[in-house]
This record gives structure tokens, sequence and C-alpha cells, in this order.
């Protein structure tokens, strides 16, 4: 590790010399440090035109386009007319969904990270250890990244009069008491014990099967993470008196902690990009209408959501992690 | 101590005090690996559940469907209702569409990621950190940001000009061919290709120096040094990249609705997606049926496209199983 961090910290690029780089015709050039640096920028030029053409241009596009009204010209093309922040007051103010729907996706998004983390922290344990038909039980844990993903999530209750109907049927079973969760919740809130708290945990029980289904990458990746911890720190740990809960959190959980941040990030943007997302609904039905001034605003609200969130969690995460070097 | 001959009061005692610690530390292996069990089936059952539904509803009749007799195991068994989804969708066709399409798009994907990846992987060049937060940048920018103005970006394509200089002044519209897509895909623009980038750099960078330095001792130049050393050794996880760009372009919505619902060649996810108009319009084409589709029979032909779109991915995954889970493991292992 010592030796390639060197390799890795020696001198950096300085601006003369990144220049003179792609220069012909001096020292510079012909050394070959220089050579291996054009070669690997040749390697990675596919991604340095795309990047520039198909995401930092569009990009930058429909920034502007935020600040716009669009409309759709005749034969093709399109008009822009500079308003300001109209689009964005348009998406806080006028629009009558989408306020509604990001203040309720954000407090969703942010319990279903945490219940996807310690559940799949959770699997990942059990599927670590040694018994009969771990490999059929990995193999059907990591199924929902195929199922679950693209189109597949959404399509079934996408239909209205299905939903429609589904509310129904919910009523009833809620009425006939054969609920189990609301009769433990209704319990709970008679005795005295139900609070927020317990709403939460409630609705995290009863989306189980979308936790699940939206976890198969974090157990590989914790799993993954749990099988590089060398079995000689229980043994030591063992030795000296460490009980097993005790080696869990002193070992098992310090060495995987870095993995929360990749896993978290992971799941943030998973949720986001989910078409059964009901910001996402709305905004693909506005494109739908072709009113790309405002899509284009709530998009960019929308992604800066995101990443305050990412940054705000990395920022947490990342302070309270221990990083093991190797 | 085994040796031994006579066992003093003290150590029966002990013993016993063993054999009761033995026994109780087997108990209680037992009642976890139950609990384990019990926990396990109980999500693994929930993630197969709705397949097995799926698959028996597929089979009822339509007068099963309202029986409340039948929970499980259809009574009528029929494949009409398969009929009737081909009939409603272009299926045969759209199936081999998808299946060109997401092959072509993940090869694309693969060659340009794993470039990328053995550059960042293996080079030192200025701008390098720079450009690896770009390709982080690419990850978590979620790509409806920028859905808007790709899709005005590509009815009237023409960056910076250029295009109008060969094109006669017109800028061409790029929308419903597959091309904008495929140029996407080959500069590591498509579907996840972030992702990939990442995983297939953590990749090369396990790579021990000395190999490459062997190699151009040896008289390997750059090239025959990534084509001849390191591609060989990279196939598992080349292989794993590939797969996760097919299954999930298979099933993918936003790209496809974006740069291939307008065109004259059918794509399976589209279809899939508005299966429940065409239905009504395919029901009230015969007049000897209701117009409005009855709720149970709508879900039902839509049960039937999830199962046609799913079954190919579940028999490809039952056969690269390993290769799935290999890659996903080995990029998270290291920071």
């Amino acid at each position: 590790m010592s030796a390639r961090n060197k390799k890795d910290k020696r001198e950096a690029w300085g601006l003369k010399e990144s220049v003179l780089t792609f220069i012909p015709g001096n020292s510079t050039f012909n050394s070959m440090r220089s050579r291996n640096a054009r070669h690997g920028v040749a390697f990675i030029l596919p991604f340095i035109i795309g990047f520039l053409v198909f995401m930092l241009w569009p990009l930058l596009q429909s920034l502007i386009m935020s600040f716009n009204e669009v409309n759709l010209v005749q034969g093709g093309g399109f008009k822009q007319t500079f308003v300001g922040f109209d689009n964005y007051k348009y998406a806080f103010g006028v629009d009558p969904y989408f306020n509604k729907r990001l203040v309720e996706e954000i407090p969703r998004m942010a319990i279903n990270t945490a219940a996807t983390l310690v559940l799949s922290f959770v699997i990942a344990v059990i599927l670590n250890q040694d018994f009969k038909g771990r490999t059929l039980a990995r193999a059907i844990f990591f199924l929902p990244v195929i199922l679950s993903s693209g189109v597949l999530p959404g399509i079934e209750s996408q239909n209205e009069f299905y939903n429609m109907m589904q509310g129904i049927s919910d009523e009833i079973a809620n009425s006939s008491g054969v609920n189990l969760s609301a009769a433990l919740q209704d319990l709970l809130a008679v005795s005295g014990v139900g609070s927020g708290v317990f709403d939460v945990l409630f609705d995290m029980i009863d989306s189980i099967y979308d936790i699940v289904m939206a976890s198969g990458i974090q157990i590989i990746v914790f799993l993954s993470g749990l099988q590089a911890i060398s079995p000689s720190l229980y043994e030591a740990a063992d030795v000296e008196g460490c009980t097993a809960w005790e080696a869990f959190w002193k070992i098992t959980f310090p060495m995987v902690s870095p993995l929360l941040l990749v896993n978290s990030i992971y799941t943030i943007i998973d949720f986001f990009m989910k078409n059964d997302n009901r910001v996402m609904e709305r905004i693909n039905e506005l494109m739908q209408r072709l009113e790309f001034g405002h899509v284009s605003a709530m998009s960019w609200i929308y992604f800066g959501v995101a990443l305050a969130f990412i940054g705000v969690l990395s920022f947490v995460i990342s302070r309270g992690v221990h990083y093991y070097e190797d | 101590m085994k040796t031994k001959q006579a066992v003093s009061p003290s150590q029966a005692s002990a013993n016993r005090k063993t054999r009761s610690y033995a026994a109780k530390a087997k108990a209680k292996k037992w009642a976890i690996s139950i609990a384990r069990g019990l926990l396990l089936f109980g999500l693994c059952f929930m993630i197969i559940q709705p397949m097995l539904t799926r698959l028996s509803t597929s089979l009822m009749e339509e007068r099963d469907l309202y029986d409340s007799t039948i929970v499980l195991l259809p009574r009528n068994v029929t494949l009409d209702n398969f009929r009737i989804v081909f009939d409603l969708t272009t299926f045969p066709t759209s199936m081999l569409n998808t299946v060109w399409t997401a092959l072509l798009v993940s090869v694309l994907q693969v060659i340009s990621t794993t470039l990328v990846g053995y550059g960042f992987a293996r080079y030192d060049f200025p701008l390098k950190k720079f450009w690896f937060a770009c390709v982080v940048a690419l990850i978590v920018i979620p790509p409806q940001t920028i859905s808007t103005s790709l899709y005005t970006y590509f009815a009237q394509f023409d960056f910076l000009g250029i295009v109008k200089l060969f094109n006669g002044g017109q800028p061409i519209n790029l929308r419903g061919s597959v091309l904008p897509y495929a140029l996407m895909s080959a500069t590591c623009m498509g579907l996840k290709d972030g992702l990939y980038i990442y995983m297939l750099r953590q990749y090369f960078r396990g790579i021990p120096k000395s190999l490459e330095e062997a190699a151009y001792v040896d008289g390997c130049n750059t090239f025959h040094t990534f084509v001849r050393i390191m591609l060989p050794d990279a196939v598992p996880t080349i292989l794993s990249c590939f797969l996760f760009s097919f299954v999930w372009q298979w099933t993918d919505l936003f790209y496809t609705r974006n740069f291939l619902a307008t065109s004259s060649r059918p794509i399976f996810s589209t279809e899939l997606s508005t299966i429940v108009s065409r239905m009504s319009r395919y029901f009230s084409a015969d007049a000897s049926k209701p117009i409005i589709v009855p709720v149970g029979r709508q879900q039902q032909l839509i049960s039937i496209g999830v199962l046609i779109c799913c079954i190919p991915l579940i028999i490809l995954y039952c056969f690269t199983q390993k290769t799935f889970v290999q890659s996903i493991a080995m990029s998270g292992s290291k920071e």
C-alpha cells in the first residue's frame, strides 16, 4: 500500500507541463511521462467527448431552458423567451402536484434509504454465515436487480382502475382486522405507546417488499465487504474473550462501515430514478404536454434536492466512518 | 485427561457442567438456524411470489379470475391469454428489435467503458482527478435532468454547428432512429455507464504494475499490452458489465421512450408500458365484447406482458448468476 501511495503522490501536473505534453516538438513532449499521459488521454477520449457533447452541453441547455418559456415552432424547432424565475415559481407555487409530491417523497426517501441499508446489512450478515442452500439464497436475493429494473416495477400499479380496486380491498382488509400490522398498531395506540416513531416503523414493515426489491446490489456489496474481513481478527477477539455480540460491533461493523457511503448513495440515486417515483411521474406528465420550461425547472429542483441529500449524507457518514488501511 | 482411570467427584460435576453447556450451545445453534431459515425463506418467498402468481393467473380463463374459490391454481387452464397479448403487441418483432438494440447498445457500452476504465486505472495524465469527478457526476446526475434538452437536442441535432457544414445548413432529425443512442453508448453516456466505468476501473487497478512492465520490456507497445495482457484477464468483469448492460437495456423505459419511441421498429418495454390503452382499443374493435375491459382482465394481460419480458432474463440469469454477483462483489470490496 505504501509503495502504491508513493507512486500516486508523485509530482502533480503543472500547467506548463500539461500544455507541452500535447504539443509536439519539445523535450517534454518526448518524455516517457508525457507519452504515457497521451496514451491515457487517448483511452479516456470517448468519455471526454461523450461528457462534453451528451452531458455538459444538454445540461447547460436545460439550465437555460429552465429560465425560459419554450414554445415549439411549426415545422420543428423551438423558440425561447426569457422569463427569469417564472418556471421555478410555477413549480413551487402554481403546479398543483409537484410541490406536494416533492415534500411527500423526501421523507419517504430518507426512511427507505435507512431501511434499505439496515435490511441489506442484516441480510448480508446472514448470507455470510455457513448454511445449506446459501448459494440459492444469494441468487434469489440478487434476482430483484433484474426483476425490478426499468419498466417492470411500476407497470402493475400504473393501472388506475386497479389502484381504485386496491384501495377498496385495502379498506376491507383493514376493517375486518386481518391486517396484522394495523391491528398491532391499534393495540399500541390504545396502550399509549403509539407515536410518530411507531408510525414510521409500521410504514417500513408495510413496504418491506419494496425495500427488499431495492436492495439486491447493496446486499452483494456488503457481503463482499464482510468476506474481505480476515478471520484471524475474529480468532484473536475470541482468544481475548470477546463475545459474538462484541465482535460484531467492534470488528464486523467498523470494517464494513466504509461501504455504508457507497450503498447509501446508490440507494438514493436508485430511488430518485425509479419510474414509480411520483415526482418523476409528474415531470414525465408535463414532458408529454411539451411544457419544456416547466419540466427543466422541476428537474433542476429535483436534482438539487437529490444532490443536497447526498451531500449531507456523505458528510455525516464520512465523519463517523472508520477507514481501514490494508 | 482421557488417560486418567478414576474420575474425582469434582471433575464429574465439571464434566456434567460442560455437557450441559454443550447441550445449551447446541440448542442455541439450532434455534439460530431455524430462525435464520424462517427469515430467509420468508424473504425469498416474498421475492419470488409475484412471479408465481403471474404465472398461475396467466394460465387462467377469464371466469377463473372472478371465482373466489380459485386462489392459486387455475381450474380451466388456457393459453388463450398469451394469444391475446401476442395480438395486442407486435410481439415477436418487437422482441427481436429489443434483442438487437440491447445487443448493439451493450456491446458499444462495454467497449467504450472498458477503454475508459483502463485509462483511468493505469495511466497518469493532466486533469485526471477532474475527469474522474466527471465520472462520479455521471453516476449521480439523474438522466431525467437532461432528458428535456436531449429530446429537443436530437430533434435538431447540430453540435456547435458542425452538422450544418455537411448538411446544407440544415440540422438533422435524429429522433426515432437508433443512431443517437448508439452514439451516446459509444461515448460512455448510455444507461448507467458511470457505474460500469467505476467497476472496470476497480478491476484494472488491482492488476500488478510488474505485469505491465514485463510486457513493455518484452517489446509490447501500449495497444498490445492492453489487448494481449490486460483484456484476457478482464474477461469475467467485462462479461458481467455486458450482462448488466444487456439486462438493464432490455427493461429500460427512460432512454427507450426518449430516443426510440417514434421509431418504426417497436421496442418491447415501450409496448409493455402502453399495453392497457392498446387493450381497450383491441377489445372495442370486437363488437361482441364489452368495451371497457374489466380490471381483473387488464391485470392479467399486464402480468403476461411482464412474464414475457422477464422469462428470457430469468433464463439468462440462471446460467450467468455467478458472473453477475462476482463483479459487484469486486467493485465494492475496494475503496
